[in-house]
């Protein structure tokens, strides 16, 4: 397996989508290809990092005027 | 040896099925629920698309109001949180076609590049980097990072992997074929990587230094 079929095949690899024999091919080029390990790595932790943070904290006192404003305005509607 | 067990399909429902069905009988607290279950995962969709706090407290807000006036049209073979993402997806689009005096704004936009689709910086990253920054720092870095992929990565990117849709709910949400979504969602995974490297990486506080220093050449990198 060559740097660029590995790259191809990344987002299934991150997905865990992967046939059990392309696995063995991907962990024989991950032992001799430190590059594309840490690619594998640090672009698991990248979407581990967003998933886990919140980016934009909404405060508890406009989260209840927003909720307050959408329920008055649905029972106006029907 | 037992036989071969038909695969069973338990007719298991959705717990959204049941308050919609209740909101369609006119029952309003059940709708209550279900806004108060996704309105976080909406206003952050809606932040992300329009880049606007206040846009995205509208857009939050036309979503679900849009979404109880035509909750009759919601067919059920989608998931009432999937539906609801299209229509906030839509909402926001327009906010923004509005906020760029009516240009066309499309999920097509500045993806024709390949820019970042190819690894270039190959530094590890340092254990658990977050940590190294304050909750405001991490924030601030995350914000700057996700703002400046294309809008037609970006959107795939916090669907896909912050709000966890499938791939094809993806697909069908934004209305792209499923490997339009998994070539845009590559690709913003490794942009991203690629920029969060600069600031994880284990060499990242010389860069940091150098960029920080007066001429230092670290500030074109």
């Amino acid at each position: 397996m060559t740097c660029t079929e590995f790259l191809k095949i990344l987002d299934d690899v991150i997905d865990e989508s992967i046939a059990v024999e392309t696995r063995t091919e991907i962990e024989a080029h991950l032992r001799k290809c430190g590059h594309c390990e840490v690619v594998l790595n640090t672009t698991r932790k990248t979407i581990e990092i967003f998933r886990c943070h919140e980016i934009y904290e909404v405060p508890t006192e406009v989260s209840e005027r927003l909720h307050a404003s959408i329920m008055d305005k649905c029972k106006k509607a029907k | 040896m037992s036989t071969i067990q038909p695969i069973a399909v338990p007719d298991e429902q959705h717990p959204d099925v049941a308050l919609v069905q209740r909101v369609r009988a006119g029952d309003i607290a059940a709708y209550d629920t279900l806004v108060r279950k996704y309105e976080r995962q909406i206003f952050r969709i809606a932040q992300h698309i329009t880049q606007n706090r206040e846009d995205a407290e509208d857009v939050m807000q036309d979503a679900f109001l849009k979404a109880y006036e035509k909750l009759d049209q919601f067919q059920g073979n989608s998931k009432f949180y999937t539906w609801l993402v299209r229509i906030a997806v839509n909402e926001s689009l327009m906010r923004l076609r509005k906020r760029r005096t009516g240009k066309l704004v499309s999920m097509d936009e500045d993806v024709t590049t390949d820019e970042g689709s190819v690894p270039r910086d190959f530094a590890d990253w340092a254990p658990n980097p977050e940590q190294n920054y304050t909750q405001a720092e991490l924030a601030d870095i995350l914000r700057k990072t996700i703002q400046g992929l294309p809008q037609g990565f970006r959107v795939v990117f916090v669907l896909r992997d912050v709000e966890g849709l499938s791939t094809e709910e993806t697909a069908e949400t934004l209305g792209l074929s499923v490997p339009a979504v998994k070539s845009r969602l590559l690709r913003a995974r490794l942009q991203l990587r690629e920029r969060l490297t600069r600031y994880f990486g284990r060499r990242a506080p010389a860069i940091a230094q150098a960029a920080a220093a007066p001429g230092g050449d670290g500030a074109e990198a």
